[in-house]
């Protein structure tokens, strides 16, 4: 794709602290002043500088096929605090540059649709904090560093979804409910934090790593992950950690739930990975046996619960919120697995998620633009009224359920095969099963949308022209679900460097 | 007659002046001993929350206008990023201070990006402090009680 660094040196020496400095930085200014427009532009500046920040990183690596690190001040690692930027993260900022900016696209019309003038710029603030936290996440190489940064893109996680409110007041309730949830996972990875700071007496993460391997015997440590793995498996939305989900996906603004479904489930779902694979010695037996006895279980459980559950719900955001928890299944399955095979379609999986979520989202963000419909039996007809808009979310579904020629098949299709690999034929069973469920739930909106009439009102309802901003983010992602359905290369090659960089070490180019 | 809590307002008048100066000494003194920006700025933000508390909140709004601790939030981490910047443009890595002083033996470029990263999260917190209170208790019930 790109084979070095393009920007000059002055930029690309610093680009690993760049990227969460830029967002941080337009933050600022744009809470201080008051204008919506402007604090647009500047949260679209934001997103495309860490697109372009992360290009140019993934050419440094690709030319010095070594990892990109930075040390904060100076102080050199383990003593200060490291960015470090691997195969494993480089996919996670590409997918926050790319779908920030197709999400900051649709915000434009859709937010001035639903937040009041005089917050929106209080609400590009909080997203580019949001953004900033994600980007952090996924950039640093410090234990308590990456706690931090959670909590940045945590906290103002909880305002944007408030901010539903002003459609649906039920999206305060949702909030709440999510700040309890998200905290104590916060709580419990910063306490699992501290038990490894307790028994290695370093925070910084390659560190830990080295000082690990002696101490699998160490009940501290085997502790340690399990707070870890239930923190950051709250924020990843894990069944049964996952009910803070449903109706902050349901209620939050169109555009919130937009970019946090590509992206906020995803950075927590890479945290675990890191750690996993990369601090504590996936060998050991105390990690093997629960990815096997307890992760698997649940994902499987996610899989097909979720998908069921999402049968039944009359919000079609809910139908897709739930529907996320079931694609956290697939992802944590992958997870499970843990060969390289598995963890790589579940990082395909991942990236692949984004694109359909984000297609969806954007297309019911387009019918809610036009005609303000959320619940299921008001999208009937939708397709005459609407053609072009419900192809680009027929694709979305269709990907979703796994059809050939979309990128939900291509992660499918790995991800049945890594099972494979590790003998595991009633998982195999079980992901055909699970995309079964999703057909009856992609089926039930569908035929809403293609087949049954529209309802005749006197007088006619008005409605209002979807404005290019959504239509083009929405195309572009509809077709990247196909494109990538069948040049499969781009995503599956970025997908198997992260997993080799998490499994191997190194970078995994 | 009279105007009510007459000792409480004399006491807290002599007061907060002093509030407010041990604030900028913890502030100050922080680079030798415990203190720093945050413990200061929490200090600075107590000094006008006893003000608001005994002489009420729109006294203390006129003070200490909403605007300006709206716009105190973001200019205190537009300090600490900026002084982050400032090293970036001197040559040094982000956050490096010894680019900022030639003095490199008695380590001068450490002392003054310290104190200017911290007086960036004293005008944060300061302020973030007095949004929270602001918001608090500028609020007014969304149900008044008769409609209950």
């Amino acid at each position: 794709m790109i084979e070095a660094s393009f920007l000059p040196a002055a930029l690309s020496d610093h680009a690993p602290v760049l990227l969460v400095l830029v967002p941080m930085v337009l933050a600022a200014i744009v809470a201080a002043q008051p204008s919506g427009r402007f604090g647009w532009l500047a949260a679209l500046i934001g997103v495309v500088s860490t697109l372009i920040l992360a290009l140019d990183i993934y050419g440094q690596m690709q030319a010095s096929g070594a990892p990109v690190a930075y040390a904060i001040g100076g102080w050199q690692p383990p003593y200060g605090i490291e960015f470090r930027i691997d195969g494993l993260n480089i996919a996670l900022l590409l997918l926050l540059g790319v779908m920030g900016t197709l999400a900051l696209i649709f915000a434009l019309p859709s937010v001035a649709d639903e937040i009041a003038k005089s917050k929106q710029s209080l609400f590009y603030a909080a997203f580019l904090i949001c953004f900033t936290g994600l980007v952090g996440v996924s950039t640093t190489g410090d234990a308590f560093n990456l706690f931090v940064f959670l909590e940045i893109s945590s906290i103002p996680t909880y305002a944007l979804i408030a901010m539903g409110a002003q459609k649906d007041r039920r999206a305060l309730t949702a909030s709440f409910n999510y700040l309890v949830l998200g905290t104590i996972g916060a709580t419990f990875f910063v306490i699992g934090v501290g038990f490894l700071y307790m028994s290695t007496g370093t925070l910084n993460m390659a560190d830990i790593a080295r000082l690990l391997v002696e101490q699998n015997d160490n009940r501290v440590v085997q502790v340690a992950f399990g707070f870890i793995l239930v923190g950051l498996a709250l924020k990843a939305a894990l069944f049964p950690l996952h009910m803070w989900l449903p109706n902050g996906y349901a209620y939050a603004p169109n555009f919130v739930t937009t970019f946090l479904a590509s992206t906020a489930t995803k950075v927590a779902f890479y945290a675990l990975i890191r750690f996993t694979f990369d601090i504590f010695d996936p060998t050991a037996s105390f990690v093997t046996g629960l990815l096997t006895w307890v992760i698997t279980p649940l994902a499987v459980m996610a899989m097909v619960i979720s998908s069921a559950q999402a049968i039944f719900q009359v919000n079609v955001r809910r139908i897709l919120a739930y529907s996320s928890v079931a694609q956290v299944g697939y992802m944590m399955l992958g997870f499970g697995i843990a060969s390289l095979a598995g963890v790589s379609a579940g990082m395909l999986h991942l990236l692949n998620h984004a694109l359909m979520k984000g297609a969806l989202f954007v297309a019911l963000g387009a019918f809610s633009y036009a005609y303000g419909v959320r619940r299921i039996d008001d999208f009937k007809g939708l397709g005459q009224l609407m053609p072009g808009v419900s192809a680009a979310f027929t694709i979305g579904g269709l990907s979703l359920i796994g059809v050939p020629f979309t990128v939900g098949f291509v992660s499918k299709f790995y991800l049945v095969s890594a099972a494979l690999e590790r003998g595991w034929w009633w998982a195999v069973a079980l992901i055909v099963f699970s995309s079964v469920l999703a057909v009856f739930y992609v089926y039930r909106i569908l035929i809403n949308i293609w087949v049954n009439p529209a309802p005749v009102h006197e007088p006619a309802i008005k409605v209002r022209r979807v404005p290019m901003m959504i239509l083009i983010p929405l195309w572009i992602l509809a077709l990247a679900n196909l494109v990538f359905g069948v040049q499969t290369d781009l995503l599956v090659g970025l997908a198997q460097d992260a997993a080799r960089a998490a499994l191997d070490g190194g970078m995994g180019l | 007659m009279m105007p009510p809590h007459i000792v409480l307002r004399v006491v807290s008048k002599l007061l907060i002046p002093f509030i407010v100066v041990f604030g900028f000494y913890v502030h100050f003194h922080g680079d030798y001993s415990p203190g720093g920006g945050f413990q200061a700025g929490v200090i600075l933000a107590a000094a006008v929350i006893l003000y608001a508390l005994i002489f009420g909140v729109d006294a203390a709004k006129k003070a200490v206008p909403p605007s300006w601790v709206r716009i105190g939030m973001a200019l205190g981490g537009l300090i600490y990023a900026g002084t982050g910047i400032v090293t970036l443009l001197m040559g040094g890595d982000f956050l490096d201070y010894d680019v900022l002083h030639p003095d490199l033996s008695h380590k001068s470029g450490q002392h003054i990006g310290i104190m200017c990263v911290e007086l960036g999260v004293l005008t944060t917190v300061t302020c973030v402090m007095l949004a929270i209170f602001y918001a608090f208790a500028g609020r007014t019930p969304d149900i008044s009680d008769e409609d209950w």
